[in-house]
């Protein structure tokens, strides 16, 4: 369970996010939505002790982020960030060798190759392990970062817009291995999305956020309705009934 | 042939996986058909739920102590699967033949020039009085390149960047500055009033306390910003050059004929007398630099993948950072500026070992700098009979060889 009490952050003297307190159920996808600047980010990499809260306290598995050694909050959650960029040439393998870090410090052992393996097989990058980053697509590439965390075996794992840059099919790809990601190695998933029709029909929980405040958290069947996705939006939004789930129409 | 060595070599660690051949489809369906092993060796694999978990997978069809999937579909290589900081054999094998290659080429110029040139016979009393005399200008080249090589390649890590040097951050041009101001404001012997061991350390230390100064300040509390402590540091280098530049002006051409030699980096500028001092220390940053080569490796993935990985990206970055400035202030002090010998070794380093692994980067750029280092003070004295100053040839012949290995490969 992830919990926040009263959690801010201040930019600049105009601009602040909170004070926003909520539980995040543990196991399942939690998917964050709501308009840009609406706070979602800042939530998440608050979260994932990335960005320093400004007031409040947040827990994850009964743990205080902040005051608990940056070390062992490696094992209990892991953080992808939006753009990642590296100096070092590395291999698929070598990249999510790196996720075992707070286990091996470096030196992989046996076990370590084995949940390397394991990471690497899940998000389907067998035959591509060995290939350098800049010779992948960016799905693929993408799916390397997710793997990477993965590897690092923490009950929860924080994305930031994973889909962002990817195409339908690989969107599509990437929320089912999320989705397996919850359901077969029972992980916590919280994850920024920009398209609310993907949280429908992937997330388990929904946290609508907008202009830095929590306006709705509930399951997809409470939040995909006209009136709350108006509100969230700003922007009039119909639901209809989809072959799988509810879907927003706002073209 | 070599495909088959791999498993004779390291036989039964990594047979237990060698789900290599097997479709997604498959692996998928493990869980569902094993969960509880799927669950220790995956879900909540703590340490010791993994180990039998993973031995004992009923679903699997794989004997232990085989290599080759025997039901799965045919793969050409059933090479076991392995994380090395080498993306390939060729790699590894490049790596090694570099390596000695390297060796090869500074004990050859290690010999040349204790040897070459030697007026007295070979094995004679004489002879080795000569070589005696010139070990000292070895060593002071050891450990040039000690410092030169691992500040750079860490300060590159540290920073996220390849393309700069750690004498960004204003080493040189303080360096430049008080040996001008010397000279400026005693004369001549001004020059002679900054040599001595005191003078050295007093040097060193105002060239670490004003780096260290710089990044306790810029990179952390408000600011926290990378980017803006280079550039203030680029900002007060330069600076620190004009007021050097002005100062040069105004001094008689005798004295400006004396400074200009001193702020050349040049071998023979060294004195003896620091190298007791300068060596220790030296030792013992390279060391610590060497034993927190795992944690570079994460550094060099930048901030918030350091700080995923547990890290503390602010403080590891500072104590690199100090490191490399104690490097930087030893070598200057030393041997005075050598602005683009540390880039070359480090941009070089990084094209031949094609490696993100600091534990063998590190030690590559430190043979890559020795070797130019050695080279260019072989041609220096051998060629142009001491005319010059080694960092000239380093920038001429280094510079093109620098050109033609980043053009042909295309990227940094």
């Amino acid at each position: 369970m992830i919990t926040l009490e009263g959690v801010t952050k201040h930019y600049g003297e105009e601009a602040t996010i909170g004070p926003i307190s909520v539980e995040l159920p543990a196991g399942g996808i939690t998917a964050l939505v709501g308009p840009n600047g609406a706070g979602k980010s800042t939530i998440l990499t608050m979260i994932g002790r990335l960005l320093q809260v400004d007031e409040g306290r947040i827990e994850v598995a009964g743990q205080d982020i902040i005051n608990t050694p940056s070390k062992a909050v490696a094992r209990i959650l892991s953080i992808l960030r939006q753009e990642n960029h590296f100096i070092t040439r590395l291999t698929v393998r070598q990249l999510v060798g790196f996720g075992r870090f707070p286990y091996s410090k470096g030196r992989l052992t046996q076990e370590d190759e084995h949940h390397i393996s394991e990471a690497i097989d899940f998000l389907n990058l067998g035959p591509l392990e060995n290939r350098y980053l800049d010779q992948l697509s960016g799905g693929q590439r993408q799916r390397a970062y997710v793997a990477m965390v993965l590897a690092q075996n923490t009950d929860y794992v924080l994305l930031d817009e994973p889909l962002n840059n990817l195409d339908m099919q690989h969107s599509v790809q990437m929320m089912k291995q999320l989705r397996r990601a919850a359901d077969e190695l029972g992980r916590t998933v919280v994850i920024v999305l920009h398209d609310i029709n993907f949280a429908a029909r992937y997330a388990d929980w929904i946290l609508a956020l907008n202009d830095g405040q929590v306006t709705e958290f509930g399951p997809p069947a409470e939040i995909i309705t006209n009136e709350v996705l108006t509100r969230v939006f700003n922007t009039p939004v119909s639901v209809i009934d989809g072959p799988e789930s509810r879907l927003a129409v706002y073209y | 042939m070599s495909e088959l060595s791999i498993p004779a070599v390291t036989p039964a660690p990594f047979t237990g996986y060698p789900r290599r051949g097997t479709t997604p489809e498959l692996t998928a369906a493990g869980p569902v058909a094993d969960p509880v092993a799927r669950a220790g060796g995956m879900g909540t694999g703590r340490p010791a739920a993994v180990g039998p978990a993973r031995t004992t997978p009923p679903g699997r069809k794989t004997p232990p102590g085989r290599t080759t999937p025997p039901g799965g579909p045919a793969r050409t290589t059933p090479s076991p699967r392995h994380s090395g900081p080498f993306g390939s054999r060729r790699a590894k094998v490049r790596y090694l033949a570099l390596v000695g290659g390297l060796v090869v080429a500074a004990a050859l110029f290690t010999l040349g020039n204790l040897a070459y040139d030697n007026p007295m016979e070979f094995g004679s009393r004489g002879f080795w009085l000569i070589a005696q005399m010139r070990v000292e200008s070895i060593v002071v080249m050891l450990v040039v390149a000690a410092c030169q090589a691992f500040a750079t390649v860490s300060f590159q890590t540290a920073t996220n960047n390849r393309i700069i040097t750690p004498s960004i951050m204003g080493f040189e041009s303080l360096f430049v500055l008080v040996q001008t101001a010397a000279v400026f404001f005693f004369g001549v012997a001004g020059v002679t009033m900054v040599v001595g061991v005191g003078q050295f350390f007093l040097q060193a230390g105002l060239m670490v306390a004003f780096a260290v100064l710089l990044y306790s300040w810029l990179l952390s509390g408000r600011f926290g910003n990378m980017h803006i402590m280079l550039l203030v540091g680029v900002v007060l280098g330069g600076g620190m050059g004009a007021l050097s530049t002005f100062m040069q002006r105004v001094l008689d051409p005798n004295e400006f004929d004396v400074l200009t030699a001193r702020l050349f980096g040049n071998i023979s500028n060294a004195q003896g007398e620091y190298l007791p001092y300068a060596i220790p220390i030296v030792l013992v940053c390279a060391g610590l630099l060497w034993s927190r080569a795992h944690r570079l490796n994460v550094l060099a993935l930048g901030r918030d993948a350091t700080n995923n990985l547990g890290l503390n990206h602010r403080r590891e970055t500072m104590i690199v950072l100090t490191l490399v400035s104690i490097l930087m202030a030893m070598t200057t002090s030393l041997v005075g500026p050598m602005t683009f010998l540390g880039f070359l070794v480090a941009t070089l380093a990084y094209q031949f070992t094609d490696t993100y692994d600091h534990r063998l980067v590190l030690p590559v750029s430190f043979l890559i700098g020795y070797t130019v280092l050695s080279g260019a003070y072989f041609v220096l004295r051998n060629i142009f009979y001491a005319a010059g100053a080694v960092t000239i040839i380093i920038e001429l012949v280094g510079g093109l060889v620098f050109l033609i290995v980043i053009l042909r490969k295309g990227r940094l």
